[in-house]
């Protein structure tokens, strides 16, 4: 093994006496503390707001900018209706690789429309945010941009997202009132309806029973 | 006879210096976080709120206070039960009461009455502060003998190795300043710094003794423990004499190292930045009451400049290793410290051999 001799460099006379080189470095930490300081005075009145006076995001008041491409909480995009564009084609059911959507598909009115999720459920607790939902989705009906990152919960029931906190992303749980404006068959906007899991699933069960 | 009027004053003057001193220790704490939170292009802690109001995290002190009073409050099996009580009470003690003989403001006059601006004005005033300084090593060495934690009196010797080493350094950086004004009352050596050479320069300690004021400086910051010279608490790495300690007791150590901190910015404003002094600015030029808030607001405002100074130093620097610590102390202030005094003994004897006055 060849022997790497590695010089160590020699402190010169300046450096060995310590002070000069505490200066600099009380230079380094002071333009530090005034420029911050003056920043952190300048934004209480209102100006130079475009230079940030510390690199800290504070949480939950302030959000970090998210890439447009970022894979944040899924939702169902809308027609101009305000119906799901969704066609209960169930293809983003079948390349999940976790296996957290469920779709009942129920039949739609127009009759160029072939289908309508009556029920659509993405169990969060399962989702693997791979975002292969929105790659295979024809109708560009699912999207996960709204930016939502804080999803929390007490309960695996509360992990489970219904048609509507997909539909509407400022829902949480327990939604209040069906706020889904579909004037056929859905039984949720016939009032009682509180979101539970298990009645919408009694009534896409009905739905289903029904359509055949 | 002791006059009662007297016995009062002095007693409104040491609750005031209490009130002040106490005051400013606990809003160091609120300065550490935000003044490192600032070199450090942070925000710093500002969570703290009463009815919503945060104030820049001002609460953060009084939050630390509540929560040290209601830690449980430990004694190891095994420990000496009374010096273990009494180790963070002279640690307090002995910081708190050396700030008796700063002279924080010029002679006040109230209906013919001159009330000097000190609580105690002792001729050896000096000498008793490095007294009381030094007193406060008994804190550290008692914290650590009195735990039963060999770890504790590893780090209590450490820090009482460190300190004794330093005040030496620190002691005879002062003596230059004393052969200088040749005076240990603090109020005329103050008053003496009020002069001026050749008309123009104020004739402050840190003109006339420039070497001793580095030494000082060094000296009493590793006297403080505080960084650079933290060995004795290094709070996350090294243990120090307080690990058996809990609750406020564990609080009043933090708090006695501000306090310090502090005293160290008080006793090098007096000896070498002139007090209470405002250059070009005499007695007569005002009238008495505007010459002692304009005193007291110069004193308060040396003291903030050197403790912001200390706190600067502190986020600056890397801890010393602890013999690079001793070498600094042994083979470079004390030897600079006598050449220091040797020198102005001679640079003294020939002026007043050439006849001028010193």
């Amino acid at each position: 093994m060849a022997k790497k001799v590695v010089h160590r460099p020699e402190l010169t006379f300046w450096e060995k006496l310590y002070i000069p080189q505490i200066l600099t470095g009380l230079k380094i930490t002071s333009i530090h503390f005034f420029r911050n300081l003056f920043l952190h005075i300048v934004h209480r009145l209102g100006i130079f707001s475009h230079l940030r006076a510390g690199v800290t995001i504070q949480y939950p008041e302030e959000l970090r900018p998210l890439f447009s491409r970022y894979r944040s909480r899924h939702r169902l995009t809308l027609r101009d209706d305000n119906t799901p564009r969704c066609v209960g084609c169930m293809l983003c059911e079948t390349v999940c690789p976790a296996k957290c959507i469920t779709i009942v598909p129920g039949e739609h009115p127009d009759p160029h429309v072939e289908k309508y999720p009556v029920r659509f459920d993405i169990d969060l607790g399962i989702c693997v945010y791979c975002g292969y939902c929105v790659e295979v989705c024809p109708e560009d009906a699912i999207r996960m941009d709204t930016g939502i990152l804080d999803l929390a919960s007490d309960t695996r029931e509360g992990m489970r997202l219904d048609i509507h906190q997909l539909m509407d992303p400022e829902l949480r749980k327990p939604v209040a009132d069906c706020s889904l404006e579909f004037p056929h068959q859905c039984e949720v906007t016939g009032g009682g309806m509180k979101g539970s899991w298990d009645q919408v699933k009694k009534s896409a069960d009905k739905q289903v029973v029904a359509g055949e | 006879m002791i006059d009662v009027v007297d016995v009062v004053i002095k007693f409104v003057l040491a609750a005031f210096v209490l009130i002040m001193v106490l005051n400013f220790a606990g809003l160091h704490t609120w300065i550490e976080r935000k003044q490192s939170a600032l070199i450090q292009d942070r925000i710093g802690a500002n969570r703290a709120s009463i009815f919503g109001f945060r104030l820049m995290g001002l609460f953060h002190p009084l939050a630390d206070a509540i929560k040290m009073f209601f830690k449980e409050d430990l004694i190891p099996k095994g420990a000496d039960k009374t010096l273990h009580t009494l180790a963070p009470l002279f640690s307090v003690f002995f910081a708190l009461v050396a700030f008796a003989a700063i002279p924080f403001g010029p002679d006040l006059e109230i209906g013919g009455r001159v009330i000097p601006l000190q609580v105690a004005k002792i001729n050896v005033a000096l000498l008793y502060i490095f007294a009381m300084l030094s007193l406060g090593v008994y804190g550290v060495i008692l914290a650590g003998f009195s735990s039963r934690n060999n770890y504790a009196i590893l780090g209590g010797l450490r820090a009482t190795a460190q300190m004794i080493s330093y005040e030496i350094a620190l002691g005879i950086s002062v003596v230059g300043v004393i052969m200088v004004y040749g005076t240990m009352d603090l109020g005329e050596l103050v008053a003496a710094q009020g002069e001026l050479i050749w008309g123009f320069i104020p004739r402050w300690g840190i003109v006339v003794q420039p070497v001793a004021f580095i030494i000082f400086l060094v000296a009493a910051l590793a006297e403080t423990k505080r960084a650079p010279f933290d060995l004795p608490e290094a709070e996350s790495e090294i243990i120090g004499y307080f690990v058996e300690y809990s609750g406020m007791k564990f609080g009043m150590f933090l708090f006695t190292d501000f306090v310090e901190t502090i005293m160290v910015a008080c006793v090098a404003t007096t000896l070498f930045l002139g007090g209470w002094q405002i250059p070009f600015l005499q007695a007569d030029d005002v009238s008495n009451w505007v010459f002692v808030v304009l005193g007291m607001a110069s004193f308060s405002i040396k003291v903030i400049v050197f403790c912001w100074v200390f706190m600067q130093l502190r986020w600056t620097l890397p801890r010393f290793r602890y013999d690079q610590l001793m070498k600094l102390g042994w083979k470079g202030l004390f030897p600079i410290a006598i050449a220091n005094v040797i020198v102005t003994a001679i640079v003294l004897v020939m002026i007043d051999l050439i006849g001028g006055k010193s």
